[in-house]
């Protein structure tokens, strides 16, 4: 890890410790659909496990882009975009920072999450739960690397909360779908995920080589 | 082949006759010309005073010079050769704002941007302060310090990485007049190591003891360029 990857890190991991926002407003949302989704459907058996992985992923997925609107914000106010287009070491680590960040955070709310979803949904896993320490990771990361990327590129738009969902959520499909096949897979036990976590895998590894790639002339762009 | 940018921070008897060179740039945002034709060379180890009204163009100018604009016709060169993007680390670049984290403290936000200036031997963040008039040991977040005291953050920021071109956007606004002359003061020792101050400022007495010479600009045309009178 480089110094600059690490400096970009531990200032924003302080400056999120001291208002928890990012997290707080992230297990909020995330919580809420857990329970609005739990008493819509009134899951039990076999039905609960078939929507569960579903329900995560648009748990994690709303969770997330409340999270990455707020990822730049920082960085607009006060215009500290362009002391960092100022500074000479690489645009990339600051993204590579920011990614990472941003990736712990919603992989504390699945944390926390993770208990009450199991108690809300009354979840046996069939297949290898251990696989979800893969899926769970692999997603996260393709819709954060992603988010990260659009919320940089929509920074200087008059709607850019708007425009992060709409540039974003067609991109995320394929990693969405990898990603909610796999959970169900792992929760029914009925096929083998393995497919769907390799799909996961090239999908984070394209995305993330673009982003890191484009992510300079993003960020100098007028 | 261009040669590759030099990282000392000295300013040598072998540095180019320029510091910066406008040529013809102009700007447009939209149909609007924000910059229109703009010709000036800046030499090294001189004060410039932008002045002009409200949308002349002052700080169009200045980030164009900075590398945060690229110009939409002409071109912008410095220290010899170099766009100003490829000089980055040179410049010190001040804007209205104070391009600084509120959740930090002055010496948490100054400690941060000089990690990111690897190979230049930067100030200490608490010297740096010290010598724009703040107590680095302020335990207060940013977001809790006046307008003025922002200001002068942002200063100690442009001059922690020791930049041989100084570009301040209005550096006296929100400061008191006693304020306004300790920075001019700061300034002026700055310019005494060859280094380039372009400043722009609407309060021109405020800027003219350390004024080489006063750029004015109107609708984005340079209306006059004339020697200054400094003092300092």
């Amino acid at each position: 890890m480089t110094r600059a990857l690490w400096t970009h890190l531990v200032k924003d991991l302080r400056i999120e410790w001291r208002s928890l926002d990012a997290i707080i407003s992230m297990l909020f949302f995330s919580g809420l659909v857990v329970v609005l989704f739990s008493i819509a459907f009134d899951p039990h058996g076999e039905f609960a496990q078939q929507i569960s992985g579903g329900v995560l992923c648009v748990a994690t997925m709303f969770a997330s882009v409340s999270a990455l609107n707020q990822a730049w914000s920082r960085e607009i106010r006060h215009q500290v975009m362009d002391a960092q287009r100022m500074v000479p070491s690489p645009a990339a680590e600051l993204y590579l920072a920011k990614v990472i960040v941003n990736f712990l955070f919603v992989t504390i709310v699945q944390v926390i999450l993770a208990p009450f979803f199991f108690i809300f949904y009354n979840l046996h896993v069939a297949g290898q739960a251990w696989l979800l320490a893969l899926v769970l990771p692999l997603g996260t990361w393709a819709l954060v690397g992603n988010g990260v990327f659009f919320a940089a590129l929509s920074m200087s738009t008059r709607n850019r909360e708007l425009l992060l969902s709409i540039i974003l959520f067609p991109i995320f499909i394929p990693a969405l779908l990898a990603m909610v096949q796999a959970t169900g897979d792992i929760f029914t036990g009925d096929s083998d995920p393995m497919l769907w976590i390799k799909m996961l895998v090239g999908y984070d590894i394209i995305f993330t080589t673009v982003s890191l790639l484009l992510f300079d002339t993003a960020l100098h762009a007028d | 082949m261009q040669a590759s940018p030099p990282t000392t921070t000295a300013v040598t008897a072998a540095a180019p006759q320029f510091c910066a060179r406008v040529d013809g740039v102009s700007k447009l945002f939209g149909t609007f010309a924000a910059l229109r034709q703009v010709s000036v060379d800046f030499e090294p180890g001189r004060c410039y005073v932008l002045l002009g009204e409200n949308g002349a163009g002052k700080s169009t100018l200045l980030r164009v010079l900075a590398g945060l604009l690229r110009p939409s016709f002409g071109k912008v060169r410095l220290f010899g050769d170099f766009e100003p993007q490829d000089v980055r680390d040179r410049i010190g670049y001040m804007s209205h704002a104070p391009m600084l984290y509120d959740e930090l403290t002055a010496q948490e936000n100054l400690r941060y941007f000089a990690k990111l200036y690897p190979g230049r031997p930067c100030l200490s963040p608490a010297e740096v302060l010290r010598q724009v008039g703040l107590d680095p040991d302020l335990p207060r977040y940013l977001g809790q310090y006046s307008q003025g005291m922002r200001q002068r953050t942002s200063l100690a920021r442009v001059l922690l990485p020791t930049p041989e071109l100084l570009l301040l956007d209005e550096p006296f606004s929100n400061m008191d007049v006693e304020s306004a002359r300790q920075m001019v003061a700061l300034l002026a020792k700055f310019r005494q190591d060859n280094r380039t101050i372009i400043l722009t400022t609407h309060q021109r007495e405020l800027a003219s003891p350390i004024a080489d010479w006063v750029l004015t600009l109107h609708a984005g045309r340079v209306a006059s360029f004339e020697p200054g009178a400094p003092t300092l």
